[in-house]
């Protein structure tokens, strides 16, 4: 202690940093739920107004110029189908690029590139894979504004979540398993496929889910594509009745979306269909919040049995 | 080659019951044992660094060979040529010929198949590494890599493995359970039983025992000193009493060179180089 | 001896093993891939506009209405909207999120803080367009309560949502390179008798600095990157003001106004949304960019 200052100088500046500590301390808890609170206000807020609208007739009816009569039907519907061609581009190219990029690629300037690349691709504006989704797949490849090219939007889109996700997986095993593996003579694909892969699942099942949630949620590239919000018809179905039994026909097909059918209410004047912009909400938020929960517990579980 | 002194001064007689064993002669070797490993000129670059320099030595089959020095020696470097582990990293170069017996195989040949050096040189690490899968399919893993899956044959390979790793009998009724539950000691032993089950020719051990505690080091030396009559031992240690206590051969190294190479007695007892003498005594470390 | 292997499985080993590196490689490079569709999209589809349009006016002219029989092409407009937007989202993220990160560093108890940090990134994964009902539907009235002037869309009210949804990469960034600080540094600091905050501020906060701007530059990109809050609530007639309570578009908005349109392939109002999609390309890779210099900077440091 320096001499000049007397004991109980010092000490009143003691008690006034853990004043100020305990200040903070209250301050930042009380931000925290408020930020937090804001999440379950805006849930609450979609309930108060949407709840009532939702009803089997809502799940399962076209939208209408008629606000009471409108339902989701044709936007659940072309959600769930842009899912499928989302997740069959994205999860397995992502995956790869994943195990590529940690366990092959040589550490050069290529490599570096992609990462690189990666990076920025993870930040870019959601509107711009709709602006190369309308050039390239809508127009150049002849595709149109259909499910396919809204598919293929959205798996570029979160193609950089699927790949971090996998690549921290994949990181997060220590060397030594891998080199146990290749003593005893495994080629690398061995090791990868023996080993790494299932070791990782918990972390890679984590980030697709994860990604194909943002997905679900994505509005602008749609728009961007063309997806219309008025859509009164459900796309062709896949399964035929006589052979080969599977069409194609779908993936070409005009179609809407959920985001996009929210989008179309919200801009309309009018409380009945504000109240259906907030039932349509609200099923977004349920499908949303259940499947971070799902990526959290999961998450959760991984880390519980896997000790390194 | 190895350097032992005609002129025999003992200081203090070191119990070796490996040796005698081995050679049948307590006083030293009287027939030459037949080659296992033949190293010629190694050399080992990584990058532009040099960690080896023109390293020789002929490793004796079916005995125990300690190689000892110093952090930063090069002796971890050395057993990692042996089943070319540094290929799975950029940068390295090898020089020289590394001939494994039978067969007069060049493990460093421009046409060797790294990965069929590896079946044939096993290896233990200093921290127990088991895959986090059962104990049965940690043993049986490499077996499934050489080609082997017929229920029965892998069940008795896995079995024998386990057997002679001294882990069976603490195992048996719990093979399908994680290995992660084991010990520590049980787990390096489990490591000892996959990197034998496949009955390769060596086996490597790098520091086998050094995150162990005393009773389950006991353990692993005495199943490694079983274990040369039906392999060859190349063990990396930094603990001389070990060295002591379980090898034939011991090789000392020094910043990349091989200094002094022989029988353990006599290299303990009366180490032909002062370098050797200097780290056995503890002079430097 | 070693189980005889025999000469078959080894070669088909090899050879799944030469395919799967192909394979893998053909994953590593699509990402590449995109970003190629991405540019040369860009840059073909727009390239017919500058043919006709003198790249000066998008400076000179002072209004941006490209689709008008009379267009004026001063993309400062569309700028302006974007700008004022994002000022409005970082005066409530940097704030709330640095001092959430603080908080949630080196004041909450360790079980308090892994509970709520998921909770957190829950925010930045709602879908824009609840965001922006609630901006305009449920905030913008509210804020009509206490400033009846304001319009019925505003760019106050969007910023303000997209302030709340950019905190998670605030906090969740900055948090995670504050706790990489190390201890012993900390500790020098509680050795002379600071106190908590001290630490933080004088300490950490310096310490985690590339960091923690790595985290401010990436929620700007995220912010100037925003497209259905802004077209939702903040309006969508472009307008050269600074004043966050008026009405205004963004350059994502207006992209998202043309294209509700029809949109003919080639006609002037397809190539302006091309246009405004470059512009928008390379803020948001200058500010990724600057981003992952300073994560990778701040990686390095630690």
């Amino acid at each position: 202690m320096l001499p000049e200052k007397k004991s109980h100088d010092l000490e009143r500046r003691a008690h006034r940093r853990r004043g100020i500590d305990r200040w903070f301390g209250r301050l930042g808890m009380v931000l925290t739920i408020t930020t937090l609170g804001i999440l379950a206000v805006l849930l609450l807020n979609l309930a108060m107004n949407g709840l009532a609208r939702i009803d089997w007739q809502f799940l399962t009816s076209f939208p209408s110029r008629r606000p009471a009569e409108a339902g989701i039907l044709s936007a659940w519907v072309g959600t769930l189908l842009l899912m499928i061609v989302t997740a069959s581009v994205a999860i397995p190219f992502g995956i790869a690029a994943g195990i590529y990029l940690e366990e092959y690629a040589p550490k050069n300037k290529w490599t570096d590139l992609i990462e690189i690349n990666i990076a920025n691709l993870a930040g870019v504006p959601s509107i711009l894979y709709g602006l190369m989704a309308l050039g390239l797949f809508v127009y150049y490849f002849r595709f149109g504004q259909s499910i396919l090219s809204g598919g293929l939007a959205l798996a570029c889109l979160v193609l950089p979540i699927v790949i971090v996700a996998t690549r921290e997986s994949l990181r997060s095993i220590p060397a030594t398993i891998r080199e146990a593996a290749f003593a005893l003579g495994a080629t690398r694909w061995q090791a990868v496929w023996h080993h790494l892969l299932p070791y990782s699942t918990g972390g890679i099942a984590t980030g697709v889910i994860l990604a194909m949630s943002r997905a679900i949620g994505e509005s602008a590239p749609l728009i961007t594509i063309g997806a219309l919000t008025f859509i009164a018809f459900l796309p062709p179905p896949a399964v035929i009745s006589h052979p080969p039994f599977l069409s194609f026909e779908w993936l070409f097909s005009p179609f809407s979306a959920l985001p996009i059918q929210m989008f179309n209410w919200v801009s309309r004047p009018g409380e009945e269909f504000q109240a259906n912009a907030a039932a349509a909400g609200l099923v977004l938020m349920v499908i949303t919040l259940s499947m971070n929960g799902a990526a959290i517990l999961i998450r959760r579980r991984a880390q519980r049995n896997i000790h390194w | 080659m190895s350097t032992v002194p005609t002129s025999a001064s003992a200081h203090r007689s070191v119990p070796s019951p490996a040796s005698a064993e081995a050679v049948g002669n307590p006083a030293g070797f009287s027939e030459p044992a037949p080659t296992k490993v033949s190293v010629r000129n190694l050399n080992f670059f990584y990058g532009t660094h040099q960690v080896l320099r023109s390293v020789s030595l002929d490793i004796p089959a079916y005995q125990v060979t300690a190689l000892i020095g110093p952090s930063g020696c090069g002796k971890t470097t050395l057993l990692r040529c042996l089943n070319r582990m540094h290929d799975l990293y950029p940068g390295n170069r090898y020089e020289g010929t590394v001939k494994l017996q039978p067969g007069d195989t060049d493990i460093l040949g421009p046409g060797m198949d790294p990965i069929q050096v590896r079946m044939r040189c096993g290896m233990v690490f200093q921290k127990p590494n088991p895959f986090p899968k059962s104990i049965y399919e940690n043993v049986a893993y490499g077996l499934r890599l050489q080609g082997m899956n017929r229920r029965r044959e892998l069940d008795e390979r896995v079995e024998k493995a386990l057997r002679e790793a001294a882990l069976w009998e603490e195992v048996k009724s719990r093979l399908h359970q994680l290995a992660h539950n084991l010990s520590g000691g049980q787990q390096q032993r489990l490591c000892i039983a996959r990197a034998i089950a496949t009955d390769p020719d060596v086996v490597l051990f790098d520091e086998p025992t050094s995150a162990l505690d005393p009773i389950a080091t006991s353990k692993i030396e005495e199943l490694i000193v079983e274990l040369k009559k039906r392999v060859t031992v190349i063990i990396v240690t930094h603990n001389l009493q070990q060295a002591g206590r379980i090898s034939d051969m011991t090789a000392f190294m020094y910043l990349g060179e091989l200094i002094e190479f022989g029988d353990t007695n006599r290299g303990f007892t009366n180490p032909a180089k002062p370098q050797t003498e200097d780290y056995i005594s503890g002079r430097f470390g | 001896m070693a189980i005889a292997i025999t000469a078959p499985t080894r070669r088909m080993d090899k050879a799944v093993e030469a395919l799967m590196v192909w394979i893998l490689r053909i994953g590593g490079w699509a990402s590449v891939l995109v970003t190629f569709g991405i540019i040369i999209t860009l840059v073909t589809e727009s390239a017919p506009f500058f043919a006709k349009v003198p790249v000066i006016r998008l400076v000179k002219d002072t209004m941006w209405t490209p689709l008008f029989s009379e267009p004026q092409y001063g993309i400062g407009a569309l700028l302006a909207g974007t700008l004022v937007t994002t000022l409005v989202a970082l005066a409530v993220a940097v704030p709330l999120g640095t001092i959430l990160a603080i908080y949630l560093s080196e004041f909450a108890p360790a079980r308090f803080r892994e509970t709520v940090k998921p909770m957190l990134e829950l925010l930045s994964a709602v879908p824009t367009v609840v965001y922006g009902y609630f901006a305009l539907l449920a905030l913008t009235p509210l804020l009509q309560k206490i400033y009846p002037d304001l319009p019925q869309f505003s760019m106050l009210s969007a910023g303000l949502i997209m302030g709340i949804m950019i905190v998670p990469y605030v906090t969740s960034l900055g948090e995670d390179s504050m706790r990489s600080v190390p201890m012993l540094l900390r500790e020098g600091a509680y050795a002379l008798g600071d106190g908590k905050l001290g630490v933080a501020v004088r300490v950490v906060f310096p310490g985690a600095f590339s960091g923690l701007a790595a985290a401010y530059v990436l929620a700007i990109s995220r912010a100037v990157g925003e497209t259905m809050i802004v077209a939702i609530a903040a309006g969508l007639q472009p307008r050269m003001t600074i004043n966050p309570l008026e009405s205004a578009a963004t350059v994502t908005a207006f992209i998202v106004q043309v294209s509700l349109g029809d949109l003919p392939h080639g006609s002037i109002g397809y190539q302006s949304i091309f246009v405004a999609g470059a512009m928008l390309f390379l803020l948001t890779l200058g500010f990724n960019l600057a981003g992952h210099g300073l994560r990778k900077k701040f990686h390095r440091a630690s």
